[in-house]
């Protein structure tokens, strides 16, 4: 079966953010396949390559991007959600004149087409941190 | 091709999220067959005569008035969840159908999808 996941947390602001990734790798273990993971609202923040946890906590963020390079599971993070939070790939940086650029590796902005596309898609969708 | 039901029940202004669902929303119109359902605080989304300017932020709720001509088919709310909030559909500013719980669980069955805001 196809499995899309949407992820609406920020790692440690909210559960939904680490509970999305265990689901995810289940549903691999399971020997499903995963479309496309999304990340939107808040959810963003996972894609920051900025995050730098203490070594005794669980780093949701590298985890995630270590499971998409793993898997080869795309995983995108909104443009508009990403621009609002301050989460910028080389061309954006650009664009806006920022200086420096902070996507982690593993991800991918995109648009919201890619949310719908997903949902198409699968034949599952499941939506964590609302 | 698959049809979306998208679910809101964020009250709007206390975070940019239920502008963002939003967002989805209409793209989500322009790709396919989307209805709204909208339960708990996120009927207050839709509330006439909504001020933002002294909050600083976007009147983003002016944007529900496209979902007609987006192709939108169905725009719901729970009517319990309508009466909780002591409000009626004549406080709203668009059009809406009232849904009781078993109207409810249909619109969910009839559609593919189910995005949650």
């Amino acid at each position: 079966m196809k499995f899309s996941i949407i992820v609406h947390g920020a790692p440690y602001s909210s559960q939904a953010c680490l509970s999305a990734l265990n689901y995810a790798q289940a549903v691999l273990v399971a020997g499903h396949d995963i479309v496309r993971v999304f990340f939107y609202h808040d959810g963003v923040h996972t894609a920051s390559n900025l995050i730098a946890a203490p070594q005794d906590e669980t780093d949701v963020a590298r985890r995630w991007q270590q499971f998409g390079l793993d898997n080869n599971v795309e995983l995108i993070a909104c443009i508009a959600s990403c621009l609002r939070r301050g989460i910028l790939d080389e061309t954006e940086a650009e664009r806006y004149e920022k200086g420096t650029a902070n996507l982690a590796p593993g991800f991918t902005i995109s648009g919201l087409g890619q949310l719908i596309d997903a949902s198409m898609t699968a034949d599952r969708v499941v939506t964590f941190g609302v | 091709m698959s049809s979306i039901l998208f679910i809101l029940s964020g009250a709007p202004h206390g975070s940019i999220n239920a502008q963002e669902s939003l967002d989805a929303l209409l793209m989500g119109s322009a790709f396919t067959q989307c209805s709204a359902l909208f339960l708990g605080q996120g009927i207050l989304q839709l509330v006439s005569h909504q001020e933002t300017d002294d909050l600083g932020v976007k009147n983003f709720a002016l944007g529900f008035k496209a979902l007609d001509e987006y192709g939108v088919k169905r725009i719901t709310c729970s009517v319990g969840d309508l009466q909780q909030l002591g409000l009626s559909t004549d406080d709203l500013m668009i059009g809406i159908e009232t849904l009781d719980d078993m109207a409810m669980r249909q619109i969910i069955k009839d559609h593919d999808k189910v995005l949650n805001f």
